[in-house]
């Protein structure tokens, strides 16, 4: 299954709920396109909700530290929602999990942004 | 772990994978070619006895070095094929990769969990293959360069 994306808003932040891959053609590409247009539209404040990412592979990470860099280098914040224990452990290994400040709670994420 | 530039293998007898099913693949350079040897690197890894999520992470690891292999080391050229061995012997499962390309030397990559490194959106393959596996080894076959990953078997005691 391929990488599905949608988009909602809570307040002034930006929620992308994903499900399926993220990986090399897949949906890699996707996310980056998105991310690139909310910039673009001026979102600053972006939530990727991976709670129904069931896989990932090195493309996918690049693809979220791609869009964290984006974000970031454009005056944002980009927080990670809901990891999946395999989307988890790949992040630990590489150690990412240090790099993305990673929430477990959906109403937490939105309040941490300052 | 270590590398390896010689063609040294397990001295071991190997068995063959599980029947009706090829010990090896030759692939076309193209990235259609992954998914069907992932998918193979997983069953052999259920049927290795390995639990579900250490068989995704096995078959997620095959996958990298075939998209390695078609990417940097036959750099997508349709006359340069991709071959894949499975072997699964008593102690052991073995996936070994090949490529007809350039060669590689895998110490030139650079640590991807390194503070200069750890904002690069690529780099990540060769580090994964090494975490998850138990053993990687790279042989030089000038030309080409073959990748073998090997995961020991977890014996529970009876």
């Amino acid at each position: 299954m391929s990488m599905t994306l949608t988009t909602r808003q809570a307040g002034d932040v930006t929620i992308l709920d994903l499900s399926g891959k993220i990986t090399l053609g897949e949906g890699g590409v996707t996310l980056r396109d998105e991310v690139r247009k909310l910039l673009a539209k001026g979102a600053k404040k972006i939530v990727l909700n991976l709670a129904g990412v069931n896989y990932i592979d090195s493309s996918g990470l690049g693809e979220l530290v791609s869009s964290y860099t984006a974000v970031k280098n454009a005056g944002g914040e980009l927080k990670l929602l809901n990891l999946t224990s395999k989307v988890r452990d790949l992040l630990v290994i590489t150690k990412l999990l240090t790099v993305f400040d990673v929430k477990d709670d959906e109403a937490a994420a939105v309040a941490a942004f300052a | 772990m270590t590398d390896s530039d010689t063609k040294s293998r397990p001295s071991e007898a190997r068995l063959s994978p599980s029947a009706g099913q090829p010990s090896h693949l030759t692939l076309d350079s193209e990235l259609s070619s992954v998914e069907p040897v992932e998918a193979r690197a997983e069953q052999l890894s259920r049927e290795a006895g390995f639990d579900e999520d250490t068989s995704s992470q096995i078959a997620m690891v095959t996958r990298e070095a075939v998209i390695n292999a078609i990417l940097h080391g036959n750099k997508r050229d349709p006359n340069k094929k991709v071959r894949i061995d499975f072997a699964l012997s008593d102690s052991a499962l073995s996936i070994t990769i090949a490529d007809e390309g350039l060669g590689l030397d895998p110490d030139s990559v650079p640590d991807p969990c390194a503070p200069e490194n750890i904002l690069r959106s690529s780099g990540r393959g060769i580090f994964l293959m090494r975490a998850i596996m138990d053993e990687v080894h790279f042989h030089q076959l000038r030309p080409g360069t073959e990748i073998e990953l090997i995961k020991h078997r977890i014996h529970k005691e009876s």
